[in-house]
C-alpha cells in the first residue's frame, strides 16, 4: 500500500493547493513535500534487501486489454523514488525567494509532476508506465511555459514536441509486444519480457531502436539533445532541476527497466552504436561546455555530459555498470540541482550568471565559496565525493565492455575538472569588481538547501554502502537474467 | 427501435407546438424527452429480432452508438440554448434537429441498403437547411448551398451504387448480399464491385475524407457554430457508423478489392487534414480541418477490420465528439466577446477566465491525444486495432500525423497562456458553465475508464 499512498499523496495535495490562496502556498507545498519524503523513507526502512518487488498491488484497470494497474518497488525503482521524493522539497525551498504569479498553479503542477514521476519509477504494466511518462510531460511543460523566460513558448514547445516523438516510438515498440504477448494479449512487465525475448533479432532490434528513441530523447543522448539547452536556459529555475535532476533519470531508469531486459537482442546488435554515440556526447558536451559564457547554459552542456557516461555504463549491462548508473543517477541528480541553485544564486543578488561579468565572490562570501566548492568537486567526481563513487564503477563496468570506450569516456573526468574549475575560478576568484561587491551573505533558505546538498555530496561519497545494498539485489538478478 | 419511435414524435410535437402556442415550454420539453430517449434506448439492449420486416436490426453495434449519439445530442442541446431562443423560426430548429437524429438513429441500425439511404437523406436534408439557418448572413447562404450541391453529387454516387449492387446481387439485404458473394466466389459480376467502390465514396463524403473532405472546411466555417458543432461530432459519429455497418456487414468478403483504397484514402486524409489544419488562421476553419484529420483516425479502424474496430470506432466517436463540443462551444463564447474567431482571439485567455483555459486546454489536450484524456486512449485503441492487422506503416503515418497535429493544437494553448491578449471580462452563461464542467470531467474518467465503452462492442 506504500506505493499508492506515495503516487497519490502528491496528487491529493496538488489538488488541494488549487485553492489555496496567498503566502501560505508555498509552506504547505513544502510540508506536502516532505510528507511525501517521510513516507517514502519509512519505505525505505520497511524495505527487505532481497531482489523481490514490494508494496505491489495488482488491479484490473482495463480489463477488457489486459491492461492493469500494477505498481510495486524493486530496489531499482526505491532509490529513484527517493530520488525525487528527497529532491522535491529541496526545488521547493529553492523557490521560496521567488515571487512567481499564480503560486498555487505552480507549486500544484510541481506537486503532479512530483506524482507522475513516481509513478513512472513504479509502474509495472506497459500502458500504465506510458501513462505516467507523458503525464509528467504536462506540468513540465506548463511549467516552462507560464514561467519561463524569453521566448519559452517556442524553446517549450520544440522540447515537448521532441519528447512526443521519442515517447510515440515508444508506444508503437509496447504495443508491437504487446500484440505478440501469448494468449490473451496482456501488458504486464512480466508479458511484455516474454514477449520480447520469443522474437528473432531483427525485430528485437527494431523494437530496441523504437524504444530507445524515447529514452534518448529524454536523457537526451547525443544527437537528439538539440532541444535541452535551450529548455534547460528558458525554463524557471525550479523547472530546470525537475528536468535535470529527476526528470532526465526517466529515461535512464527506462533503459534499465523497460529497454534491457524486453529485448536483449536488440541490445547485442545496437548496444554498440548507444555505446559510440554516448561517448561522442560526452567528448562532444564538455568540449562545448568549456566554451560556453552563460554558466546555466555550461550546466546544461556538462549534464549532457554526466547522462552520456551513465547511458554507456547501463548498456554495458553488467554489474559494475547498472550499479555505477543506478548511484550516479543519484548523485547527478543532488549535484545538478545544487549547481542549477548556485545560478539561481548568483541571479538573484548579482543579476548576471555570465562567467565574464562576475568575479572576487570568495572575497566578499566566503562561505557560499565553500559550500559552491564542496558541490562542484562532487560534480567533477574527486574522490570521497559522491560523484567519484558512481563514475568509477560506470568506468569500470564499460571497461569491461570496451576498453577504447572507456578511454574516451573517461575523458569526462578531465575535461568536466577543466570547465568546472575554469567556470569556479571565473565566478569565485579574482578581483571583485562592482557587480559582485554586493553579494555578502547568503539567506537562511539558501543556506539550508546548499548544507543539505553538500551533506548529500559528503556522505554519500564517504558511505555509499546503504544505497549500493537496497539496489544490488535487484541489478544482479537483472543481470544475470540478460546472460542466458 | 424506440428510440427511433420517440425522436420522430417529439419532432412531430415540436411543430405542433407554433400551432398551439406552447413554445416557452418547447425547450425544456425536448431536453426532456431526449433525456427519456436516451433511457428508453438502453432497454433496447438486448433485442434480438429484426424489425420493420428485417429492414432495421437494433443490436447492441446500433444500441451503443445510438446511446452516443443522444448523450452527445443531449450534451449539444444545452450548449446551443440561444439557437433555440433567439430569433425566428425557431420551432424548425427544434424539428429539423430532432429529426436529423432520427436519421442517425437509422443510420447506425439499417440491414437494407434502401434504409441506410433514407437515414442519410433525412439527415443531409435536414443539415442543408441547419447550415443554412442564419439567414441573414451570407456565409451561412454559401455554406448551406455548397453543401447541398456537393452532397447531392454524393448521394448520386451512393444511389448509383446501391443500383449497382442490387442489379448485380438481387438484394437491398445487406445478410443476402453478403450471402450471394460468398456463395458465388470468383463470379461475382464485375458491375457489384463498381457498386462497391461508388458507394465507398459516397460514403467517403459524408465522413469527409480526402480526397472528398473539400466541402467540409467551407461548410464548417459558413454554417453557424452551434451547426457545426453537430456536423462535426453527431453527423460524422452517425457517418462512421453507417460506413463501418455496411463494410463489415456485406463487403468483408471482398475486402482485398477496397482496403487497399481505403488505406490510401486513410493516409491522405490524415495528411492533408493535419498539415492543411497548421496553416490557417481562422479557429473554426482550424477546427474543420482537425474534423477532417480525425476523420483519417477512425478510418484506420476501418482498414484494419478485425474484432476491435468497432469498438474502437465506438470510443473514438465518443472522445472525439465529447472534445469537439467542448471546442466549439468554447470558441463561440470567445468568438462572441472577440468578434473573430482568428486564434489571437485566444490571447490572454488564460488571465481574464482561467475556467474556460482550463476546459480548452483538457480538451485541445484530448484532440491532440495527450494521457490522460479520453483522446489518447482512443488513438491508443485504433492504433492497436490496425498494428493487429499489421498495418505497420499506416500506424506509423498516423503518428506522424498525431505530431503535426499537436502543433497547431498547441497554438490555441500557447495563445491562451503566454500571450498578452485585452483581458475583457468574459461572462459565462450558467447552462456553458454547466456543459464544460461535464465535459472536461468526461474527458479525464472516459481517459481513465475506457473499459465501460469499449467492452460493449
Amino acid at each position: 500500500m506504500f506505493t499508492l499512498l506515495l503516487l497519490f499523496f502528491p496528487l491529493l495535495a496538488a489538488l488541494l493547493l488549487l485553492f489555496v490562496k496567498g503566502e501560505q502556498v508555498k509552506k504547505i507545498a513544502l510540508g506536502a513535500a516532505v510528507i511525501e519524503f517521510l513516507i517514502s523513507i519509512i519505505a525505505v526502512v520497511q524495505f527487505q534487501h532481497t531482489a523481490d518487488t514490494q508494496f505491489e498491488v495488482n488491479r484490473p484497470w482495463i480489463y477488457t486489454l489486459g491492461i492493469n494497474f500494477h505498481v510495486g518497488i524493486d530496489g531499482i525503482s526505491l532509490l529513484l523514488v527517493l530520488l525525487t521524493t528527497f529532491l522535491v522539497p529541496i526545488i521547493i525551498l529553492t523557490s521560496f525567494k521567488h515571487n512567481y504569479k499564480n503560486p498555487s498553479l505552480f507549486y500544484s503542477l510541481i506537486l503532479a509532476m512530483q506524482m507522475a514521476l513516481v509513478g513512472v519509477f513504479v509502474s509495472l504494466d506497459g500502458f500504465l508506465f506510458y501513462i505516467f511518462w507523458e503525464l509528467a510531460l504536462i506540468p513540465i511543460y506548463f511549467i516552462c511555459l507560464l514561467w519561463g523566460g524569453e521566448n519559452s513558448a517556442k524553446i517549450t514547445f520544440k522540447f515537448f514536441v521532441y519528447t512526443l516523438v521519442g515517447s510515440l516510438l515508444m508506444l508503437w515498440g509496447f504495443i508491437y509486444l504487446y500484440l505478440n504477448t501469448e494468449g490473451i494479449h496482456s501488458f504486464d512487465i512480466g508479458a511484455l519480457y516474454k514477449a520480447g525475448r520469443s522474437l528473432d533479432a531483427a525485430h528485437q532490434g527494431c523494437i530496441f531502436l523504437a524504444v530507445f528513441m524515447a529514452f534518448a530523447i529524454k536523457m537526451p543522448i547525443f544527437p537528439f539533445h538539440t532541444w535541452q539547452p535551450d529548455t534547460y536556459v528558458t525554463a524557471p529555475t525550479q523547472g530546470t532541476m525537475l528536468l535535470s535532476g529527476i526528470m532526465l533519470k526517466m529515461g535512464t531508469y527506462g533503459l534499465i527497466r523497460w529497454l534491457l531486459p524486453v529485448t536483449p537482442l536488440g541490445t547485442a546488435q545496437w548496444g554498440n552504436l548507444v555505446i559510440i554515440l554516448s561517448v561522442i556526447g560526452i567528448v562532444y558536451a564538455s568540449c562545448i561546455a568549456i566554451t560556453q559564457k552563460d554558466f546555466k547554459r555550461l550546466i546544461a552542456y556538462s549534464s549532457i555530459a554526466h547522462v552520456g557516461l551513465i547511458a554507456a555504463g547501463i548498456i554495458a549491462a553488467n554489474v559494475q555498470g547498472i550499479q555505477g548508473g543506478m548511484i550516479q543517477m543519484l548523485s547527478h541528480g543532488v549535484n545538478v540541482v545544487g549547481l542549477f541553485f548556485i545560478v539561481d544564486i548568483l541571479q538573484t543578488h548579482t543579476g548576471k550568471r555570465d562567467l565574464a561579468s562576475l568575479g572576487g565572490i570568495r572575497n566578499v562570501n566566503p562561505q557560499f565559496a565553500v559550500l559552491f566548492l564542496i558541490i562542484l568537486l562532487g560534480s567533477v567526481a574527486l574522490p570521497l565525493t559522491n560523484g567519484f563513487i558512481g563514475e568509477f564503477l560506470l568506468l569500470n563496468g564499460l571497461y569491461q565492455y570496451s576498453a577504447w570506450a572507456t578511454a574516451f569516456a573517461g575523458l569526462s573526468v578531465i575535461l568536466g575538472a577543466v570547465y568546472m574549475l575554469r567556470s569556479y575560478q571565473a565566478i569565485m576568484l579574482g578581483e571583485t569588481n562592482s557587480i559582485t561587491v554586493g553579494f555578502t551573505t547568503l539567506s537562511g533558505n539558501e543556506k539550508v538547501v546548499l548544507l543539505i546538498i553538500c551533506a548529500a555530496v559528503i556522505v554519500f561519497g564517504i558511505y555509499p554502502k546503504p544505497l549500493l545494498d537496497i539496489a544490488e539485489p535487484a541489478v544482479v538478478k537483472l543481470v544475470s537474467s540478460l546472460t542466458p | 427501435m424506440k428510440a427511433l419511435i420517440l425522436l420522430s414524435s417529439l419532432g412531430i410535437i415540436t411543430l405542433l407546438a407554433e400551432i398551439f402556442s406552447f413554445k416557452k415550454l418547447l425547450y425544456p420539453f425536448v431536453l426532456l424527452g431526449l433525456l427519456a430517449t436516451f433511457i428508453v434506448n438502453l432497454f433496447d439492449w438486448n433485442l434480438p429480432s429484426k424489425i420493420f420486416f428485417g429492414m432495421m436490426q437494433y443490436d447492441h453495434f446500433a444500441v451503443a452508438f445510438t446511446s452516443v449519439i443522444l448523450a452527445i445530442a443531449f450534451l449539444w442541446f444545452i450548449m446551443s440554448d440561444s439557437f433555440f431562443k433567439e430569433g425566428t423560426n425557431i420551432t424548425d430548429h427544434f424539428g429539423i434537429v430532432l429529426f436529423a437524429l432520427a436519421g442517425t438513429v437509422i443510420m447506425v441500425s439499417y440491414t437494407n441498403m434502401t434504409m441506410l439511404f433514407l437515414g442519410i437523406e433525412i439527415l443531409s436534408i435536414s443539415m442543408y437547411i441547419l447550415a443554412g439557418s442564419n439567414k441573414d448572413d451570407l456565409n451561412s447562404n454559401e455554406s448551406a448551398f455548397k453543401y447541398l450541391i456537393m452532397g447531392a453529387f454524393a448521394t448520386g454516387f451512393l444511389l448509383f451504387g446501391i443500383a449497382l449492387i442490387y442489379g448485380s446481387t438481387g438484394s437491398f439485404n445487406l445478410a443476402e448480399i453478403n450471402l450471394f458473394i460468398t456463395s458465388h466466389k470468383g463470379d461475382v459480376p464485375m458491375l457489384f464491385y463498381a457498386g462497391v467502390l461508388l458507394m465507398l465514396v459516397g460514403l467517403a463524403f459524408k465522413v469527409s475524407a480526402a480526397p472528398f473532405h473539400f466541402w467540409a472546411p467551407d461548410v464548417y466555417q459558413g454554417a453557424p457554430t452551434v451547426v457545426t458543432a453537430f456536423m462535426a461530432t453527431i453527423v460524422k459519429t452517425a457517418a462512421f457508423a453507417a460506413f463501418l455497418r455496411l463494410f463489415y456487414t456485406s463487403f468483408v468478403t471482398v475486402s482485398d478489392i477496397w482496403v487497399n483504397v481505403v488505406w490510401v484514402m486513410a493516409a491522405l486524409t490524415l495528411l492533408t487534414g493535419n498539415i492543411t489544419a497548421v496553416m490557417q488562421t481562422s479557429t473554426k476553419r482550424m477546427l474543420a480541418y482537425s474534423s477532417v484529420a480525425h476523420a483519417g483516425y477512425m478510418l484506420l479502424a476501418l482498414v484494419a477490420g478485425n474484432i476491435y474496430s468497432s469498438s474502437a470506432v465506438l470510443y473514438y466517436t465518443a472522445a472525439y465528439s465529447i472534445a469537439s463540443i467542448g471546442t466549439f462551444c468554447i470558441l463561440s463564447i470567445v468568438t462572441n466577446v472577440k468578434g473573430s474567431d482568428v486564434i489571437d482571439s485566444f490571447n490572454g485567455l488564460g488571465k481574464s477566465n482561467p475556467f474556460l483555459a482550463f476546459v480548452m486546454t483538457v480538451v485541445v489536450l484530448s484532440l491532440a491525444g495527450i494521457p490522460p484524456t479520453a483522446g489518447f486512449f482512443a488513438k491508443y485503441y485504433i492504433f492497436t486495432a490496425a498494428l493487429q492487422s499489421g498495418y505497420t506503416n499506416l500506424v506509423l503515418i498516423a503518428i506522424v500525423a498525431s505530431l503535426i497535429g499537436v502543433y497547431y493544437y498547441f497554438r490555441i494553448i500557447i495563445a491562451m497562456y503566454f500571450k498578452e491578449g485585452r483581458n475583457e471580462v468574459i461572462s459565462i452563461q450558467p447552462n456553458h458553465k454547466i456543459v464544460l464542467i461535464i465535459i472536461a470531467i468526461a474527458t479525464i474518467v472516459l481517459g481513465l475508464t475506457p473499459d465501460f465503452i469499449i467492452r460493449l462492442l
